[in-house]
């Protein structure tokens, strides 16, 4: 098995991190699906097939440092860059202690001033103009910091997402648009979202250069992203990296894609899953076992039990929390 | 002290602010450069450089966007919308964004941002450079909105707004902009957003009013003092949201008659609420109805200058109904 | 010859003035339509003005420099032909004013006016509208009011007399009692004959809203009497002994009142048509009982009233009469404290009565007194004793109940107070 990571600035133990992130990231999503479906969580947005493209990325980001506006699949980002299972487990079932928003918003709409990710909404894009404007203010302040902003492929049609690249490119603003192109927009595939064949097709158009990665493999996304950082914090301006990656589930746990896309295909991308490729590359450097890998599938399996029997037994909101936080208090 | 037009004590306020505080910043289209189409941000980019006095992209929802995410980071951004009938691209960032940054992260982020625009017609601006927007946002908690009639108020007030932690619409009228002048005072002061002020006290009636209307309302007071006696409160309400109860509510108590002024249009109108707050809370005090001046619900106004005449309210129209009132 | 007068333009929005730069013409040049006259500056264009019309520059009304409001005239123009009239002046629309509401119909009152009335005392059919259409207005009401308290005057009404509410807190956002009182009614037009040497004394305010009460009630409310009998020897020794600890401890009097409030009000869940309220729809008997007290002080009759009476001890009684009857003495009741009564009690004995017939307070449907306890000979067994006798009378309207009910509720009161002794509780 040839060392595609030395190259990359990887070690091994980077690697293998990497790995337990991808997997944590699969083993918390199959939880809370299972838990939607015996009806203790009302929603969630799976990210199953999206672990490679979003670990990956994060990697190359400086946790608490740059700053992260993610979008609403981003789970695997999240717990890449700090955030636990316990704290998506405790926005599932939206309880007191949520430290995304208290139990206000549906879950995956993170928030972490200490990690520097910003508060989401579900109407989606509004964040593209939101990250181009804390890339400004950082520029402006002449902090070294470089500011990652994620969204569909979906997304990219959206008039914010055209004006926020417009103008990170006029202002060469430390901005990373991370496409994560799933080929779907909920039921919408991706002939009917645009003509072009890629979303990167269009950074020529803006001015600043747009790559096109295999979203399952992490270090063909890691390579992307370490080479945008870096040209970022060169203040050569923006890049857009799109992952072409695959939902394994459908959008979201109301949605049902069996209306919209064949069995067959969903196999078929399961066979290029990033999850078990990495660890099959890992295991043929010998880096990994599969007694290590059992080994880390028990600890992370428990890890993820412990945050859900704690967020489960957690307390709710008091009513008179409703009112609190409209303004400064 | 000294004299000055709405426009002048707003860009005093602007540029006092900006060299107070460097995390203060302007961003909008034509404001660096140009100096503003209306020339508010004239002499900001000569002073504090293009990145602080940002000419952007013909982008509204980016404009507000941009905003958040600097906030976010830590920044005093104020924004201008060129005229306020162009602040519907950025709804969504405003209302379902800017609004919610606070309430949505259970106090964790905030969004100290400034949104400023003008508005109002009487201009010859017809349908789209004309309208009254305030009452569009007047429904979404966790806003504040502004709107001054005098310099000296729109100075104290914008500081205000920009050292507030919550996230203000300071709408300016574009009429009022020359035409309105004061003694503004040359060093810092910061008026309470929140806070309505009586601008001439009466007994017989109370009219709450504000924007350039304050200035209809005030001429037909003095008017109908000097032809019958009869004295009209005038309540500049300044800030919209949140709505000064008290000042209004002791006025209604001391003179058992309301009539609410705006150009904005009746049906719907911050009047409305003002009414409701009013019947609520003091209807054993009216000794009459509570009556609503305000343009008829089309839209406004149209380019022709009789037209847009009928349509902008008067001097006339004021006095009218406050002489009817006062004597029901 | 016509001419046609240039005036300022308006260049741009929200512009109000300009300054004129360079004439391009001098007085007597031929300008022709569209030829640029003038340079005008604004803060916000520069621009040249062309003529509106040909013909010959007569006239320069603003120099160079001069800075002049939009629409002032700065030019004449002489012009062969009829010329395009100035710039067209801005018409105002006729448009109708805000539509007047529509004035109230005869014997139709606004909120604040309905409240005044209730306040003073005032009956609205006697007062003179000069609202429009008629309407009665705040104003007219105060003005009644001034006027009522001074008849002799003639001519404009002077200031307001404060209200009777000069006793009472100021009135609140929170309307008036639960209750509504029936429209006063005019009070009959007699009178003795005014002689040399007699005084005529204007009632106050308050005289007057208690008149007007008075004679309501006994106009509307059929009232019927009746009275017991009650040995309160026991009730007596024992407050003898218990009263100077009690005054001790809890800083009030321990005076007989108490005891018969609370005899009263057990009384009354018993016989709740006491504590109830003849409507033109039915009999509203009320769920709570608020025991109005009457006090009596040089200015008149105030009748505080003890709330949820039933659900205070002797002993809290006891403090909430303290409090009430000091802070009506003190002229320090809030409009809270009188209104809402129920049912009245009066203590008639204190003025050495041993029989009143008391009269029913709107809308209630009963009173009763207390009268004066005195030491008489009674028939006791077969031997005659010395013992404290203390009459109850109680005036009440007969089309709630009747004397069958009454007598029963009576003997309630009369059983209670003739029980009330050292096995009572004080608390």
């Amino acid at each position: 098995m040839e060392n595609r990571h030395a190259a990359l600035g990887l070690t091994d133990d980077d690697v293998l991190k990497i790995y337990e992130k991808m997997l944590l990231t699969r083993l918390v999503d199959q939880r809370a699906w299972l838990l939607n479906r015996m009806g203790k969580v009302h929603f969630l947005v799976p990210c199953q097939g999206h672990e490679a493209a979003q670990v990956a990325a994060a990697w190359a980001l400086r946790p608490g440092i740059d700053w992260v506006l993610a979008y609403y699949r981003d789970l695997g980002v999240a717990l890449t860059l700090g955030s636990t299972p316990r704290d998506y487990l405790l926005s599932l079932f939206a309880k007191a202690e949520d430290t995304y928003s208290g139990g206000r918003q549906m879950p995956s709409h993170w928030s972490s001033p200490s990690l520097k990710i910003f508060t989401g909404s579900s109407p989606v894009a509004t964040q593209l103009p939101q990250a181009a404007g804390v890339a400004y203010a950082a520029k402006l302040r002449g902090d070294d910091v470089v500011v990652y902003v994620s969204f569909g492929e979906g997304s990219a049609s959206a008039g914010d997402a055209h004006e926020a690249m417009n103008f990170a490119a006029v202002h060469k603003l430390p901005v990373i648009f991370f496409c994560q192109n799933n080929l779907y927009a909920i039921s919408v595939s991706r002939d009917k979202q645009m003509a072009v064949e890629h979303v990167a097709d269009r950074a020529a158009g803006y001015g600043f250069p747009g790559v096109v990665v295999d979203g399952m493999d992490p270090l063909a996304v890691y390579g992307a992203m370490k080479e945008a950082v870096a040209r970022a914090r060169r203040g050569e301006g923006p890049t857009l990296v799109e992952a072409m990656v695959y939902r394994f589930m459908p959008h979201s746990s109301d949605d049902d894609d069996r209306t919209y896309r064949g069995r067959e295909e969903v196999e078929a991308w399961k066979q290029r899953d990033g999850l078990p490729r990495f660890r099959d590359y890992l295991m043929g450097l010998g880096l990994l076992t599969p007694e290590a890998d059992e080994a880390l599938h028990r600890r992370l399996a428990a890890e993820v039990d412990a945050a859900a029997a704690y967020a489960e037994a957690a307390a709710d909101p008091e009513p008179e929390d409703l009112l609190r936080h409209v303004y400064a208090e | 002290m000294a004299i000055k037009t709405l426009l002048e004590a707003i860009r005093e306020a602007l540029a006092e602010e900006m060299r107070r505080d460097d995390r203060v910043f302007v961003l909008g289209e034509d404001v660096g450069v140009r100096g503003g189409v209306f020339r508010v941000t004239q002499g900001l980019i000569e002073e504090f450089g293009p990145m602080r006095v940002l000419d952007t992209p013909l982008a509204e929802s980016l404009i507000v966007g941009a905003a958040i995410g600097a906030a976010a980071y830590g920044l005093r951004p104020v924004a201008e919308i060129q005229f306020a009938d162009f602040i519907h691209p950025a709804m969504d960032q405003i209302i379902n964004e800017a609004a919610k940054i606070r309430y949505r992260s259970n106090g964790a982020w905030s969004c100290p941002i400034v949104i400023r625009a003008p508005y109002g017609g009487g201009v010859h601006g017809a349908l789209y450079h004309s309208q009254s927007v305030e009452a569009l946002f007047y429904h979404v908690p966790g806003l504040k909105i502004v709107a001054p009639s005098t310099p000296y108020d729109a100075k104290g007030l914008l500081k205000a707004a920009i050292r507030d932690p919550d996230p203000v619409l300071f709408f300016e009228h574009k009429k009022a902009y020359r035409s309105i002048r004061g003694e503004v005072p040359d060093e810092d002061y910061v008026l309470p957003i929140g806070k309505a002020d009586v601008k001439r006290p009466g007994e017989h009636l109370t009219v709450i009013t504000y924007g350039y209307n304050v200035h209809l309302c005030l001429e037909a007071a003095d008017r109908l003092a000097r032809d019958e006696g009869i004295e009209a409160e005038i309540i500049d309400l300044r800030t919209l949201s949140p709505i000064d109860k008290e000042t209004i509510l002791t006025s209604v108590r001391k003179t058992g008659r309301v009539m609410i002024s705006h150009e904005d249009t009746k049906t719907g109108g911050i009047g409305a609420e003002v009414s409701a707050i009013i019947a609520e809370e003091a209807l054993f005090y009216l000794d009459a109805p509570i009556i609503r001046v305000a343009p008829p619900d089309v839209h406004p106004m149209p380019f022709n200058h009789k037209l847009e005449a009928a349509f902008m309210p008067t001097v006339e129209q004021q006095y009218a109904a406050m002489r009817d009132l006062a004597r029901y | 010859m016509p001419q046609t007068t240039i005036t300022m333009p308006q260049l741009g929005e929200s512009v109000v003035e300009g300054t004129i730069g360079t004439w391009l013409k001098s007085v007597g040049d031929r300008v022709e339509k569209f030829e640029p006259l003038v340079e005008v500056i604004t803060d916000k264009v520069n621009t040249e003005i062309p003529s509106p019309v040909s013909g010959v520059l007569h006239q320069i009304l603003a120099e160079e420099g001069a800075t002049v409001a939009v629409g002032t005239p700065i030019a004449v123009l002489v012009t062969a032909d009829e010329g395009a009239a100035g710039p067209a002046t801005g018409v105002a629309g006729q448009r109708s004013a805000a539509g007047a509401p529509e004035p109230l119909p005869r014997g139709v009152y606004s909120p604040l006016v309905r409240r005044l009335a209730r306040e003073y005392g005032v009956d609205l059919r006697q007062v003179k509208g000069s609202g429009a259409g008629g309407r009665v207005t705040k104003r007219d009401v105060l003005a009644y009011v001034a006027q009522r308290a001074q008849p002799a005057s003639t001519g404009a009404p002077g200031a307001v007399v404060p209200p009777p509410a000069a006793r009472v807190a100021a009135p609140s956002a929170v309307p008036p009692a639960t209750l509504e009182a029936p429209e006063p009614v005019p009070a009959p037009a007699t009178g003795a004959a005014r002689e040399p040497g007699d005084e005529l004394i204007p009632p106050d305010p308050v005289r007057r809203a208690i008149a007007q009460r008075l004679a309501l009630s006994k106009q509307t409310i059929p009232h019927a009497w009746t009275m017991v009998e009650v040995d309160v020897s026991k009730l007596v020794a024992w407050r003898e002994q218990v009263k100077e600890e009690f005054r001790r401890r809890e800083g009030v009097e321990l005076t007989y009142l108490p005891f018969f409030i609370k005899s009263v009000v057990e009384s009354l869940k018993e016989f709740p048509l006491l504590n109830a309220s003849w409507q033109d729809d039915g009999i509203l008997v009320k769920k709570c009982i608020h025991i109005g007290v009457a006090v009596g002080l040089e200015s008149g009759l105030v009748v505080p009233v003890v709330r949820d009476a039933d659900r205070l001890s002797i002993a809290g009684l006891a403090r909430t009469l303290g409090d009430l009857i000091g802070r009506a003495r003190a002229g320090k009741l809030g409009l809270d404290d009188v209104q809402g009564a129920t049912f009245t009690v009066n203590n008639t004995g204190a003025f050495g009565s041993v029989a009143s017939y008391p009269v029913i307070s709107p809308p209630q449907a009963a009173i009763i007194t207390m009268e004066a306890i005195v030491r008489r000979p009674v028939v006791v067994g077969d031997a005659i004793a010395i013992r404290s006798i203390m009459n109850v009378c109680l005036s009440f309207d007969h089309r709630v109940t009747d004397g069958l009910y009454v007598g029963r509720f009576l003997q309630s009161v009369k059983r209670r107070l003739e029980s009330l002794g050292p096995e009572t509780a004080l608390y």
